[in-house]
Formats: C-alpha cells, sequence, structure tokens
C-alpha cells in the first residue's frame, strides 16, 4: 500500500474523530526512553528503537501514541478531553520480518470522569464505524473482572499483590496459583531455606547493594506465607471459570453473573460490564453478535486495566490487529504523579484497513 | 571462486578448529607473520581461509559473505534474529563448551529459582526505587529467557567484560554470562540459580542459508562436507 495513499487515509480518519468533537494533538516521535522503561520493563526493548545522544540519553522511537498522550494530557489537559491523532509508530522486529516495523497509527481517546461505561461504548463504536464494512471480527474482553476476582481471594495480600502483578503473564499466574493452592510441591531449596536454623549459615560474604536485611525480610515473608492457608479448590475452579469465558456479550454476561453468586467480589466488576452492554446497545452496536473472551488481552496489553477490544481479519490470522483499544485508568494514576483520570481509547490501522478493503 | 570457510582468529578456539578439521583430512594454517589474518587450507580444492573474530562469525554467516563458519551457539543466538532461516547447524565440534547461565550474590539464601528472583526482583524495585540490573552482554537471550518464564521488573546493563565483578562493584545485582566450570563465579561470591540455564553452547560448524554458490563452489562443498561426514 502506498504511503500517500495511506497518509491520506489517515488524514481522512483523524478528520473524522475531529468531527466527532475531539481535539488534534501531536507528539514527538522521540520519546525519553526511562518513561516508557519504567513503565513496561526491559520488554520494551525488545519492541521499540532505542537511539541515545550524549546531552539527552537515551531516547525510544514512539511504539505507540498512548503514553505521550496521556502524559501531555496530564501535565495541561482541561477536563474532560478527547483528542484525537495520526502518525507512524516504530516497532522493533526481532522474529518476524513480515511484520512492519513502521507504520501509521490513527487514535482516539477520552478522559471523562462522567460515565465510564457510555466513554467505553463512545470509544467502541466511533473505531467500529470509522472500520466501515471490513469483513472485521471483534473480540471484547474485560481484565478489570480477573482483577476483581484475584483481589476478593481468601488469602493473604501479599499473594494477591503478586498475583495482581502477574496478571498480564499468564504462565506465572499460573504457576503462582499452583503454588498458593497447594498443587505444585514447595521446591525443595524452599523447604531447607525454611527448615535451617540459620539459614545464612553456609553462605558467602555479603556483596552488592541488596542487603542482609532485605534477604531477612523476604525469608520472614516466605516464612509467613508458609503458614498461610492454601487458596481453595473452590476459588481456584471459579478464577479457572472465569478465564474460561468465551461467549457473546449477553451469554457470557449471564456467566459472570453466575459465577458471581460463589464470588460476590466481582459483583462490581460485572455490573460494570452489565452497563457497558447496555451503552454499547444505546450507541447501535449489535452486542448478540459481540464476543466477549474474559481473558483477552492479557498478554500483549499490559496497561489495559478495564474494557479491551480488538479488531481482526476475518479469516486471517496471520496479520495484526487492525484496531485495539481499551481502558486504562491505572496508566494515568502511574504517569499522574498523584493524581488520576479515567480514561479509554483505541487506534486504527489504515494501513491494513485498506489491504483488506483492496482484497475484498 | 571458492567456498570461504570462517575460523576465529586466535587463541585456543582457532587452534581446536584446526585440530578437528585436521582429524578429518583437512589442514588448515595460517600463513605469513603471526599478526598477520591469512590462511591455507591443504587435503580439498577450492576452499578458502578467511581468520575473523568469532563474534564477528555469525554476521559474516548471515550476510553470506562466508558460506562455513565456526563459531559459539550462544553468539549466532544473540546476534541474529530467527537464526536457524539463516545459518544451518552442520557439526557441533566438541569444545569450547559454555552455559549461558544466570547467577546472583551467594548470600542470596531466598533466591535459589526464577521463582525466587522475581519476587526478590518486585522486593527490591520497591525499596531502592529502580529495577534489579542483571549485568549481561548477551541482551537478547537473557531477555527472551526472563520473558518465557515470567520474570519482571529488571533491567539489563550492559557488561562487555569483567562481568562476575559488577555486583560486587554495585553496578548490577545479578549477572548473565558464560561460565564452563563455574570458578569465575565463585571466586566472585555468585551462585546459579538452579533453574537458570538459558543456553548450552559449544564451537560449531555452521553453513549459511545466504551465500550464493555457483557451480565449483558447489563441488568443492560437497567434497568439503564428505570429508568433515556432515553431509
Amino acid at each position: 500500500m502506498e504511503r500517500a495513499a495511506i497518509r491520506a487515509r489517515a488524514a481522512a480518519l483523524r478528520a473524522q474523530f475531529e468531527a466527532e468533537g475531539a481535539q488534534v494533538v501531536e507528539t514527538a516521535i522521540l520519546q525519553p526512553a526511562d518513561t516508557l522503561l519504567d513503565l513496561y520493563g526491559e520488554d520494551i526493548r525488545a519492541r521499540a528503537y532505542v537511539t541515545s545522544d550524549a546531552l539527552r540519553g537515551e531516547q525510544m522511537l514512539r511504539p505507540d501514541f498512548t503514553v505521550p498522550v496521556v502524559q501531555m494530557h496530564m501535565a495541561h489537559g482541561a477536563e474532560p478531553a478527547r483528542y484525537t491523532y495520526s502518525g507512524e509508530v516504530f516497532r522493533r522486529q526481532e522474529d518476524d520480518a513480515d511484520r512492519a516495523n513502521e507504520y501509521t497509527q490513527v487514535g482516539y481517546e477520552v478522559f471523562d470522569r462522567e460515565n465510564p461505561a457510555d466513554a467505553d461504548a463512545e470509544v467502541f463504536s466511533f473505531i467500529l464505524r470509522a472500520l466501515g464494512d471490513a469483513p472485521l471480527r471483534a473480540a471484547t474482553g474485560d481484565i478489570g473482572v480477573l482483577m476483581a476476582a484475584v483481589s476478593g481471594l481468601n488469602t493473604t495480600e501479599a499473594r494477591k499483590a503478586a498475583l495482581r502483578r502477574h496478571i498480564w503473564h499468564p504462565r506465572r499466574f499460573r504457576a503462582l496459583i499452583d503454588r498458593y493452592s497447594g498443587r505444585s510441591p514447595v521446591p525443595p531449596s524452599r523447604a531447607a531455606l525454611l527448615a535451617a536454623n540459620d539459614p545464612f549459615a553456609d553462605s558467602a560474604p555479603d556483596i552488592g547493594l541488596r542487603s542482609r536485611a532485605e534477604v531477612e525480610t523476604r525469608i520472614a515473608t516466605l516464612k509467613a506465607d508458609a503458614e498461610a492457608a492454601p487458596i481453595g479448590d473452590n476459588e481456584v475452579a471459579l478464577l479457572d471459570a472465569i478465564l474460561s469465558v468465551r461467549e457473546s456479550l449477553p451469554y457470557a454476561l449471564e456467566r459472570l453473573r453466575d459465577i458471581a453468586v460463589d464470588m460476590p467480589a466481582i459483583n462490581p466488576a460485572v455490573a460494570r460490564v452489565a452497563d457497558r452492554m447496555k451503552a454499547l446497545q444505546k450507541r447501535g452496536v449489535d452486542v448478540e453478535r459481540l464476543d466477549f473472551e474474559a481473558s483477552y488481552g492479557r498478554t500483549s496489553m499490559e496497561y489495559y486495566d478495564g474494557f479491551v477490544f480488538g479488531f481482526y481479519a476475518e479469516g486471517r490470522a496471520d496479520l495484526p490487529a487492525v484496531a485495539t483499544g481499551g481502558r486504562y485508568d491505572a496508566l494515568t494514576r502511574v504517569l499522574g504523579q498523584g493524581t488520576e483520570i479515567p480514561a479509554v481509547g483505541g487506534v486504527i490501522r489504515p494501513g491494513l484497513l485498506m489491504a483488506l478493503e483492496a482484497d475484498k | 571462486m571458492s567456498v570461504k570457510l570462517g575460523v576465529p582468529s586466535k587463541g585456543r578456539l582457532m587452534e581446536k578448529t584446526f585440530e578437528w578439521f585436521g582429524e578429518r583430512g583437512v589442514t588448515l594454517s595460517r600463513t605469513g607473520s603471526d599478526r598477520e589474518y591469512a590462511g591455507a587450507v591443504d587435503g580439498v580444492d577450492g576452499v578458502e581461509l578467511v581468520l575473523l573474530s568469532a563474534g564477528e562469525i555469525p554476521r559474516e554467516l548471515a550476510a553470506g559473505r562466508i558460506h562455513l563458519g565456526v563459531t559459539g551457539t550462544d553468539l549466532v543466538r544473540e546476534k541474529l534474529g530467527q537464526w536457524d532461516q539463516q545459518v544451518e547447524e552442520l557439526a557441533e565440534l566438541g569444545f569450547g563448551h559454555a552455559d549461558l547461565i544466570i547467577a546472583v550474590p551467594g548470600a542470596w539464601v531466598d533466591v535459589d529459582t526464577l521463582d525466587d528472583l522475581d519476587a526478590a526482583a518486585a522486593a527490591f524495585r520497591a525499596k531502592h526505587g529502580f529495577r534489579l540490573r542483571i549485568a549481561t552482554k548477551y541482551h537478547r537471550l537473557v531477555r527472551e529467557f526472563l520473558r518465557d518464564n515470567g520474570v519482571a521488573d529488571y533491567q539489563l546493563v550492559d557488561s562487555q567484560g569483567a562481568t562476575e565483578g559488577t555486583v560486587k562493584n554495585e553496578t548490577a545485582e545479578a549477572v548473565a554470562d558464560i561460565t564452563s566450570t563455574g570458578d569465575t563465579l565463585r571466586a566472585n561470591h555468585l551462585k546459579i540459580l538452579s533453574d537458570g540455564l538459558i543456553l548450552k553452547s559449544q564451537a560449531t560448524l555452521f553453513r549459511s542459508r545466504k551465500a550464493p554458490m555457483d557451480e565449483a563452489e558447489r563441488t568443492a562443498m560437497k567434497q568439503l562436507c564428505k570429508l568433515l561426514k556432515v553431509d
């Protein structure tokens, strides 16, 4: 697809969002690396291009617009706010030469405290409309349900914090659940450590920044954990039930309501799913045919903590999502330095959209 | 033109490579003065010896500038994305054994597994305000390994040499490095995580999938592979 054509389509999409009331914003292409590293951790280095100079140190070619737009809004945005932008993003590709390492995105972001359910529906329906009649399948989910389930577990705060930290790492999450529920055995080295009279008896000399006191604190944490009762089979089964919900939205909601009978902690999160469904209906979205998958967005959408969605080319599993988005309240908290605002947004890749239209 | 064979240009790795080829009837030797990186091949026709730093051999193979090359598996996997589409492993040479591992201070009696490392990293970040630093020169391999194993809250810091000393010098809290016997690690009061083996590496003969060959080169390659018993 030709660059100029993609740029023109991006401008048209942005104009459409502008006509809906969004303010056009621009962001720098070079972003300070430390903010992104702090947010995403070392993994971002595998996804973004890093460059540097002697004056400003490490910088990254923007891997997305969300972070700079949130920073801009938190620094001097009026409330409520709706923004739109278009421009190129850069993604390092180390394993798949067929994936683009540079492409255009058009986005729409809403910062609004009033009615989160309607803001979710607004973003989803605007993106849906902008995609026109391209053969796309929508996937939706809500990370908030799983988070609420973890917070409601009948176990220690330390365990819940560890599980929350790994919501987006399904393998480690599962390993933690297995250990906390007594399904996987205690590693021999841990058993020996906990049984030792003096754990430091044959240890090497202290070196490095992590002090003896920090090691002692962790041993105390491990001892407390060893004494805590295992997470019950019943609760593990409920978590599994949540993670396996995958139906059209109205049926998924029914399933979640059934689960909430035994796990009342998820009630508020399930109510948010219900409110969103109503708001989507009101905006003309056919919710009967909208898929809802409770584990959707767990592997790839780290900063989303509520509603998540993606649009995929029908029958083209090889292509990345044509549009994605979601709610990222927590991100505004992290970047807001003491302030926060509910926020939701989405992006479209006009290049992919046009390629699909051309195929049709 | 002739088949280009890239071999490490100095040290034990070069000598052992020469030995390995010699045992199979292909004599490799350096020519000219000690300082000159030129070589000769006897025992097979149409093969040219190219002496290179072991670290450059993966790149030269991927670029198709050499047809064959001897280097460590670790270097190929670190430096080449989708390495198996760029080069083919013909033979493991049985020397240059080294494991890429993660090691932490021996004084961390609470850390023995990646699970422990992850928990310690979370607590470290909360206390010190920055992510636990792991010193390495194998950025890609280490990052992939830690991501696959769900370890978060760490950062990699680059260390091109004397990596084992970084913890004592407080420029890193842990290291990811190559070790063969573990002696240097122990001498620096470090221990290997029980599930911290990232890769077992050894000197390996690779064939470039990118280097074009004419008829004469194809014949020479076939003959060489037959002698080396890697066909």
